[in-house]
C-alpha cells in the first residue's frame, strides 16, 4: 500500500501539519479556537476532497493516498474534522452527489443511530456524538427510507445540536434530524456496515499515526531523561517496555495497512475490518499505557504533548466499533464457517 | 531518525496461491492415508513424510538449482511452510535443515560441501540439529566454550553442548565452537561455525527428557572428536559475523506463532455454530491476534525476497509471536467452561489433547530460539537506546 501512495499528496499534507499544527494549536482548539488556518490551508490544497473524483471537483486520489494523509493527521493530532469530510466525500460520491466545500462530516457513527427520510421528504432521527458537528457547514447522512439505503446530504446550520466531546476534548455532538429537509437526496449504494467498515479504516489510520508519534515521543523521552546519573533508556526495564511499545506500534501499523487494502477490494472483506480494529484498538490501549509509563509524571501533565496523542488513542479506539464489538462478530464469523475452515479464512487474504 | 519499524504489505504472486492449494492437496491425501494426525500433538519426526516433501519440490526451496534448490521465492516457501504447520505435518526431520542449517552452508560452507550436503537436504534425507547453548552458554552465545583446537588435517573438539534439540536422530549439527579467546576489542571474536557429522567417533548424545516427558532435547558431548578441514563453515573466528546473519533468517517464521494454534481451532469446533457472545469475543480476539501477526510475519518474508535484511522486525515479530502463542492456551482455557452441555465423545478428547499439548510446551515458546529478554534487547538496539 504504501509503495503504491503517492508521496506528493502526503508530503504535501505532512507540511501542512509541520507548519500550522503545532501542540499550541491543538490545545487551543480544546478550547474551542477553530484551527482556521490549518483548515483553509487542507481545503485549499484539495486535501479535504482527495476521495472526490475529479468529474465531481474532487482530487480524484486513490483511496490510499486519503489513508496515508489521515495515518499523517493521526500523527499530529490535527484537530480538524479532516478524516470526516474525507468520509462525507467518499459517502456522497458513492450516491452521486456533488460535495460542497467547507468541513464536512457523517451520520451516523455509532450502531444505535438511526434516521428516516419519511414520505414528505424530511429526516427524523437523531444521531449521537457525531465529531465535529457544529463545526461542519454539511452533513453527510446515511438514512432509511422504509428498507432502503438513502444518501441525504444536510445542511449542518439550524440543526438542534447538543454540544458534547470526546475523551480528546474534540467535539462529538448529539444531532437531531427531525423536520430537516436535506438539500439533496439518492439512493445510497452504501450500507451501514460499508460505512462502519470504512470509519474503523479511517480510525485505525488515525491510529496508527498517533501510535508512531507517542513511540517517537517516548524514546526521545527516555535518552532524554536522566535519574540515577544515567539517561533512563540505559534501564533494561525501560527498554524492555519501549520495545514491547514498538511491537504494538508494529501491529497497529499492520491493521491500518490491512484495513485499508479491505476497503479498497471491490467488496470489502469485513473480516478484514474486524480482524484489524480488535487488533488495532488492543495496541492503542496498550501503547499508551506504556508510553505513559516511560513518561512519569510528566507525561500526565496538561502541559506535555503526550495526551494530544494519547486521549485521542482512547477516543478513537471506541468509534466505529471498538474491540469487543468487532472480536464477537468475527468470533461468530468463525464459528459460523467452523473449525476446519479457520485456517482458510485466516489466509484469504492473501 | 524514525523510530517505526516498517512491515511493507505484501501481495502474494498468483503461483504462491496456486502453490497452497497444491500443498492443501498434498496434505490433505497424507492424513487420509494415515500418514500423520492433524490433532496429535506428537509424532511429528518422519523421515518417510520428509522424503515425499523433497520429492514434490518443497525443501531448499529458495536455493539454487545447482545445488538441489528449486530457485523459488521467499513466499512460496512461507507458503509451504505455514500449510505445513497449519497441519501439523511431522516436518521435524528436515525443517532445521531447510530452515537454518541449509541456508548458512549455501553462504559459507566450502564448495566441496555444498555440493554433498545441500542436494540430500532438498531432498528430505537430512536431518539436522543446532550446536549452540552449552551449560554455561544460554542467551549469552558468545561464551561458547566447547573447542576446537587445529590438528594435522582437521580440528579436534572437546567439550559438551546442551538443550540440543533432535541430536539423536540428526545426521549432522551445525556447532559454534571455540577456535581462538575473545579479544579486548571483541568478546565475540574467536567463535567459528562447523558441520559435524553426527556418527562422527568420540561423539555421544545423551537425552534430557523435557516436561512433557518427551525426548527433543539432548546433551551432546565431544571427547576429541575429529572434523576434517572441509567442514569448515566460513572463516576461522568470525562466527560473530555469520551467526547474526542466520538468525536474521527466520526469526518471524510460522513456527514463532503457530505452534499453540490447535488448541483453538479446537475450541472452535467445540463452541459450534452459535457461541455464546463471551465465547465468540474470545475466539474473536484470537483470531485477530493470530491473523495480525500472519500478516506482519509474511512481510518479513517478502522483505527477504527483496532482498532486505529486517533483523530487528524480524524480532519485533517473534516477540510478538512467541507471547501470543504462550498466552494462547490459557486464554481457550478461561474461555472452555462457555462450551454448553455437550456429550463427551471425540471431540471432547481432541480438544482437552490440544489444550494439554499446548499447555505443556508454552513455557518453552518464549525461550528457544532466543529468549523474550534477548529479543527485546536486540528490538532496543534498534530503536537506539543501546
Amino acid at each position: 500500500m504504501n509503495d503504491k501512495t503517492d508521496h506528493i499528496i502526503v508530503d504535501t499534507a505532512t507540511r501542512i501539519f509541520q507548519d500550522l499544527c503545532e501542540p499550541n494549536t491543538v490545545n487551543e482548539a480544546e478550547q474551542g479556537v477553530w484551527p482556521k488556518a490549518l483548515w483553509n490551508a487542507l481545503e485549499e490544497s484539495g486535501l479535504t476532497l482527495t476521495w472526490v473524483p475529479e468529474e465531481l471537483g474532487g482530487a480524484g486520489a486513490a483511496l490510499a493516498d486519503g489513508f496515508a494523509v489521515l495515518r499523517a493527521a493521526g500523527r499530529f493530532a490535527a484537530p480538524v474534522p479532516l478524516a470526516e469530510t474525507l468520509m462525507a466525500g467518499w459517502l456522497l460520491t458513492r450516491a452521486g452527489i456533488s460535495v460542497p466545500g467547507g468541513p464536512l462530516t457523517v451520520a451516523p457513527v455509532h450502531a444505535d443511530g438511526r434516521i428516516m427520510l419519511t414520505a414528505d421528504g424530511t429526516l427524523s432521527g437523531r444521531a449521537r456524538r457525531v465529531p465535529f458537528a457544529r463545526n461542519a457547514g454539511h452533513i453527510a447522512v446515511l438514512a432509511r427510507r422504509g428498507t432502503e439505503a438513502v444518501v441525504a446530504l444536510v445542511a449542518a446550520t439550524g440543526l438542534p445540536i447538543s454540544q458534547s466531546m470526546s475523551l480528546a476534548g474534540e467535539p462529538r455532538d448529539d444531532v437531531s434530524f427531525d423536520g430537516a429537509s436535506p438539500e439533496a437526496v439518492r439512493p445510497g449504494a452504501v450500507d451501514q456496515d460499508l460505512l462502519v467498515c470504512l470509519g474503523a479504516a479511517v480510525r485505525l489510520q488515525q491510529m496508527a499515526g498517533a501510535l508512531e508519534k507517542i513511540l517517537e515521543q517516548s524514546v526521545q523521552y527516555a535518552l532524554d531523561r536522566s535519574q540515577f546519573g544515567r539517561p533512563i533508556a540505559k534501564f533494561q526495564a525501560v527498554q524492555h517496555n519501549l520495545a514491547m511499545l514498538a511491537g504494538e506500534v508494529a501491529a497497529a501499523s499492520a491493521t491500518a495497512d490491512a484495513a485499508a487494502e479491505a476497503c479498497a477490494r471491490p467488496e470489502i472483506a469485513i473480516g478484514e475490518i474486524a480482524i484489524a480494529k480488535v487488533r488495532g484498538g488492543e495496541a492503542a490501549g496498550n501503547g499508551a499505557a506504556i508510553a505513559h509509563q516511560v513518561h512519569g509524571a510528566m507525561g500526565f501533565t496538561y502541559e506535555h504533548s503526550l495526551h494530544h496523542a494519547t486521549r485521542r488513542l482512547w477516543s478513537w479506539r471506541e468509534e466505529f466499533g471498538n474491540e469487543a464489538v468487532w472480536a464477537a462478530r468475527l468470533g461468530r464469523m468463525v464459528a459460523e464457517r467452523g473449525a476446519d475452515e479457520l485456517w482458510p479464512f485466516i489466509t484469504a487474504g492473501s | 531518525m524514525s523510530f517505526s519499524f516498517r512491515f511493507d504489505p505484501v501481495e502474494l504472486p498468483p503461483e504462491a496461491k496456486e502453490l497452497r492449494e497444491e500443498v492443501r492437496g498434498f496434505l490433505r491425501e497424507e492424513i487420509e492415508a494415515g500418514t500423520f494426525s492433524p490433532y496429535g500433538g506428537k509424532g511429528s519426526f518422519s523421515r518417510e513424510f520428509s522424503r515425499k516433501v523433497g520429492a514434490k519440490g518443497w525443501i531448499g526451496m529458495t536455493w539454487p538449482e545447482k545445488y538441489g534448490g528449486h530457485d523459488r521465492s521467499h513466499l512460496e516457501r512461507y507458503v509451504v511452510t505455514e500449510e505445513m504447520l497449519a497441519a501439523r505435518a511431522p516436518t521435524r526431520a528436515h525443517s532445521t535443515a531447510d530452515r537454518q542449517s541449509g541456508p548458512v552452508i549455501l553462504r559459507y560452507g566450502q564448495e566441496e560441501i555444498k555440493q554433498k550436503i545441500l542436494p540430500q537436504i532438498a531432498r528430505g534425507e537430512l536431518c539436522f540439529c543446532i550446536g549452540l547453548s552449552e551449560p554455561n552458554s544460554g542467551s549469552d552465545v558468545f561464551a561458547a566454550s566447547t573447542r576446537a583446537t587445529k590438528t594435522d588435517g582437521g580440528w579436534l573438539v572437546n567439550g559438551r553442548k546442551i538443550w540440543t534439540s533432535n541430536a539423536h536422530q540428526a545426521d549432522y549439527m551445525i556447532a559454534l565452537l571455540r577456535t581462538s579467546p575473545p579479544t579486548k576489542e571483541n568478546r565475540r571474536h574467536g567463535l567459528t561455525q562447523f558441520l559435524v557429522d553426527m556418527k562422527t567417533p568420540r561423539i555421544t548424545t545423551r537425552p534430557i527428557i523435557n516436561l512433557t516427558g518427551s525426548h527433543d532435547f539432548n546433551e551432546v558431548v565431544f571427547d576429541d572428536a575429529f572434523l576434517p578441514d572441509s567442514h569448515l563453515i566460513g572463516e576461522v573466528d568470525m562466527a560473530w559475523k555469520q551467526a547474526t546473519d542466520e538468525l536474521a533468517y527466520e526469526r518471524s517464521g510460522p513456527d514463532r506463532w503457530i505452534e499453540t494454534f490447535p488448541a483453538l481451532v479446537e475450541l472452535v469446533r467445540l463452541a459450534g455454530e452459535d457461541p455464546s457472545e463471551r465465547l465468540a469475543e474470545g475466539i474473536g480476539r484470537e483470531v485477530a491476534h493470530l491473523a495480525t501477526l500472519r500478516r506482519m510475519s509474511l512481510s518479513v518474508a517478502g522483505m527477504l525476497q527483496a532482498g532486505k535484511t529486517p533483523a530487528v522486525e524480524a524480532a519485533v515479530v517473534k516477540d510478538l509471536g512467541t507471547n501470543f502463542e504462550q498466552a494462547l492456551p490459557d486464554k481457550v482455557r478461561l474461555l472452555a467452561p462457555q462450551i454448553g452441555d455437550s456429550q463427551p465423545d471425540s471431540n471432547d478428547d481432541r480438544f482437552e489433547e490440544a489444550l494439554r499439548y499446548a499447555t505443556l510446551i508454552a513455557p518453552k515458546l518464549t525461550i528457544q530460539g532466543g529468549t523474550r529478554e534477548v529479543l527485546r534487547g536486540i528490538i532496543a538496539r534498534g530503536l537506539g537506546l543501546r
